[in-house]
């Protein structure tokens, strides 16, 4: 009998340890995305990680949007090579564009703010669609994009980044970083580029990019005290750019005021200081209070052939977070207040207007935003402000953003919000000032240049799904958002090719956008989006569409990455092909047949790819070409024979300008 | 003057004592509770949520361990284990009741003993 039990015993115990062996632990190694989109998060936000940005030619922030599908990247003239960027249908003046949540690209940076902030500083970027957070201001109405950059306390000690291009366009980028104690770290990060050569690949006599070159320096500081709570973050940062650009052979120094030759300059000076102090209670981790500084000085002086725009804004910009929650983490609230601060000084030279436009602008403001978590399949943010502007009046700020998990690997969100702004309409449409166009303000009465605010309401619902085809993950996407402006400050293109009319109106833009990503292999990804835009506006002839707005537009991108082989080398691949319908133009009817543009632009195809090969984890080079096609817009400029004519016109820009540009690039690191 | 000084000697320990005791309205307790999947930690949270004076609930799988911040002048550490034990999951003071564990959902199954 003991004998039995014994063995009975024996196979008992052999047979919990062959279980415990079967139960290895399982590592599962997940491939990070270089766009994550959250099923848990209730705004619907997409976050570009640095892996992403790694992925295009990509210099400085406006271009780092060439292989996201919410965004559409355009030039908006022919001469400064500026891209500007549109979500929703919506230019870029509509959203808020914030640096670690502190708003950087507005006022007189509105125009070339992006290009001002290098690629290689960026540490993510998150683009949210829908009216943005009442925390950050109540400027943001069709979306928000904030770009965080690389903190000092996770950096590494030495970057070093060189880029060239066929379009002589070179770039240095250089980071420094030391940590000085447990507590304090800091980074210094120097950007430089230049273009040197006078590029003319459509042989209409007018430089196809800016000559230019760029100073950028930003010298950040971080003090991290993790057991008493404190996080600080200091930055001082300091941006020349100067642009030269018009007829090739346009010389600064002998033609400028002159009618020998057209030529244009915009020189930028920008100086900032901010500051983010944050304190976490450190028995209660949902606890905290922010308080986040900035002071800017910028200053643009420009001319455009007789025409001239000197701005200099001085801003400063405070804000005081309070968070926390209430009975438990299921319900969370921000609170606070805020500061603004603008001293514009304007100085404006076009034909029918010539004056200054300096105006002081402050605003104060208290916002307070709820958050509901079931922890399970539903959240909301809901979010008001109110804010005393010395110019828009006392004014309240309703946001609302909503979001559901029908079921496994689902989600359903809503959004709706309310934004109002002052419209910079010459900050805003700088390339109107490359023309021989006559600017009329047709309202008088308002307090903005003679306008009144814009007023919008933004309502949005998104739906995504997670699924499996193939075995290989995929998911499939919609959103559907809707703006309608009560009041909008309109710029009027279709009264005439000279004239660039200004006054308020009512409009509505509709935007509905489809999207399929799938994995199609291991390390091989496939993303798919088609766009479909309705935008109308009230114009003095008619309700008619927007100019270069294009109603439908496809994209893709296939991105491939070999296996990291050991010492850390690979290859990836990239290609991004684009799809643009036609696009109405403003009216040129007028105009002198070899002057005049149709009703409508072709629709055209663009096409990009890149080949990254990593040869160590320090090392790595890239190569590509952008505008493989080499598709280039049959007339850019308009009167390009005689700029000083009455048919001058460098702003009716709806496809690139330069064709074939290959670049190629390093980038080095010491860990 | 020895009266007295009892006494005092007295309330002092009993203001002492106090003190000891005194109630902390951000206590961080850590509790081990059993669990499998990322269901497991939805229902785990949710279980805690609904004592009330607890502020923070996080279950990580790895360590199979409940982070909680709970009022204690409302509730204590017991109390929640109980309403976790409720809904299935076995915790360190408390067992799941056998009805409770049999209504979870197969992935949610985690090994007793």
């Amino acid at each position: 009998m003991k004998k039995h039990i014994s063995i009975f015993l024996l196979l008992f115990l052999s047979f919990n340890a062959f279980a415990q062996d079967t139960l290895q632990a399982v590592k599962v190694e997940a491939k990070s995305k270089s766009i994550r989109k959250s099923y848990k998060s209730v705004t619907n936000t997409a976050v570009m990680t640095s892996k992403e940005l790694l992925k295009a030619a990509c210099c400085n922030l406006a271009e780092s949007f060439e292989t996201n599908p919410s965004i559409d990247v355009n030039f908006s003239d022919a001469l400064t090579g500026t891209k500007q960027i549109k979500m929703l249908g919506l230019t870029s003046p509509y959203l808020m564009i914030t640096e670690e949540n502190i708003p950087s690209v507005r006022g007189a940076s509105q125009a070339y703010g992006l290009s001002f902030t290098p690629g290689t500083w960026i540490e993510s970027i998150q683009i949210t669609k829908g009216a943005g957070s009442v925390v950050n201001g109540y400027e943001s109405i069709s979306g928000q994009i904030n770009t965080e950059l690389i903190k000092p306390a996770s950096d590494i000690p030495f970057f070093l980044n060189a880029y060239g291009s066929t379009d002589s366009r070179f770039e240095l980028n250089t980071h420094f970083n030391k940590k000085i104690s447990d507590k304090w770290s800091s980074s210094l990060f120097v950007h430089g580029n230049t273009r040197v050569s006078k590029n003319d690949m459509n042989h209409d006599h007018f430089l196809d990019n800016p000559l230019g070159k760029q100073i950028n320096v930003l010298n950040r500081w971080q003090y991290t005290n993790a057991e008493k709570g404190w996080v600080s973050f200091i930055n001082f940062r300091y941006m020349k750019d100067e642009k030269q650009t018009g007829e090739l052979e346009f010389d600064k120094d002998r033609d400028k005021g002159t009618t020998n030759y057209w030529g244009s300059e915009i020189n930028t000076e920008k100086f900032d200081v901010s500051t983010k102090l944050g304190y976490v209670f450190p028995d209660m981790p949902f606890q905290s209070i922010g308080f986040q500084n900035s002071l800017n000085m910028h200053k643009q002086d420009s001319y455009f052939g007789l025409n001239q725009y000197d701005i200099t804004q001085k801003s400063y910009y405070s804000n005081l977070i309070f968070n926390s929650i209430i009975d438990n983490t299921m319900n969370k609230f921000a609170t606070g207040l805020n500061f603004t601060y603008d001293d514009y000084n304007e100085y404006v030279k076009v034909p029918n207007i010539a004056g200054n436009y300096d105006r002081i602008d402050t605003s104060v403001g208290a916002f307070f935003e709820y958050t509901y978590d079931n922890t399970t399949n539903f959240s909301l943010v809901a979010g008001g402000r109110v804010d005393k502007h010395n110019r828009l009046g006392l004014f309240a700020t309703p946001r609302l953003h909503i979001r559901y998990n029908p079921w496994d690997k689902a989600v359903l969100r809503a959004s709706v919000g309310r934004g109002k702004r002052s419209a910079n309409i010459f900050a805003e449409n700088q390339q109107l000032f490359a023309s021989s166009r006559v600017f009329d303000i047709l309202n008088q009465s308002g307090r903005i240049y003679g306008l009144d605010a814009e007023i919008a309401w933004n309502y949005g619902v998104s739906f995504m799904q997670g699924f499996l085809l193939f075995d290989k993950s995929a998911d499939i996407g919609f959103d559907f958002y809707r703006t309608d402006f009560q009041n909008q400050a309109i710029v009027d293109l279709y009264a005439g090719p000279q004239q660039a009319l200004f006054y308020n109106g009512k409009s509505y833009a509709n935007s509905l956008q489809v999207e399929f990503n799938y994995e199609l292999a291991k390390h091989f990804n496939l993303r798919t989006a088609y766009k479909y835009y309705d935008i109308q506006t009230e114009y003095l002839s008619g309700n008619i569409e927007r100019p270069l707005q294009a109603k439908h537009r496809f994209f893709t991108n296939l991105a491939y990455e070999t296996h990291i082989v050991e010492g850390g080398k690979q290859w990836k691949f990239d290609f991004t092909y684009n799809w643009m319908g036609k696009q109405r133009l403003p009216n040129t009817a007028s105009n002198p047949a070899m002057e005049r543009l149709g009703d409508y632009s072709p629709a055209f195809s663009l096409m990009n790819a890149q080949i990254t090969r990593t040869f160590s984890s320090v090392f790595e080079m890239y190569a590509g070409v952008e505008n493989l096609g080499n598709y280039k817009q049959d007339k850019a400029i308009l009167g390009s024979h005689d700029p000083f004519g009455p048919h001058f016109d460098t702003s009716i820009i709806y496809a690139p300008v330069f064709g074939q540009m290959f670049y190629a690039g390093l980038r080095f690191k010491i860990k | 003057m020895k009266k007295i000084m009892f006494v005092l000697f007295l309330s002092l320990i009993g203001f002492a004592s106090q003190a000891q005791e005194k109630k902390s309205k951000n206590a961080k307790k850590d509790v081990e509770v059993r669990g499998n999947c990322e269901m497991c930690k939805k229902r785990i949270e949710k279980a805690a949520y609904t004592v009330p004076g607890v502020k923070s609930a996080e279950w990580h799988q790895d360590d199979q361990t409940l982070h909680l911040i709970l009022n204690e002048e409302k509730t204590n550490d017991l109390e929640v284990q109980k309403a976790i034990a409720k809904v299935g999951h076995d915790t360190e003071k408390v067992r799941a009741a056998d009805e409770d564990y049999e209504k979870l959902h197969t992935c949610c199954s985690y090994d007793r003993n």
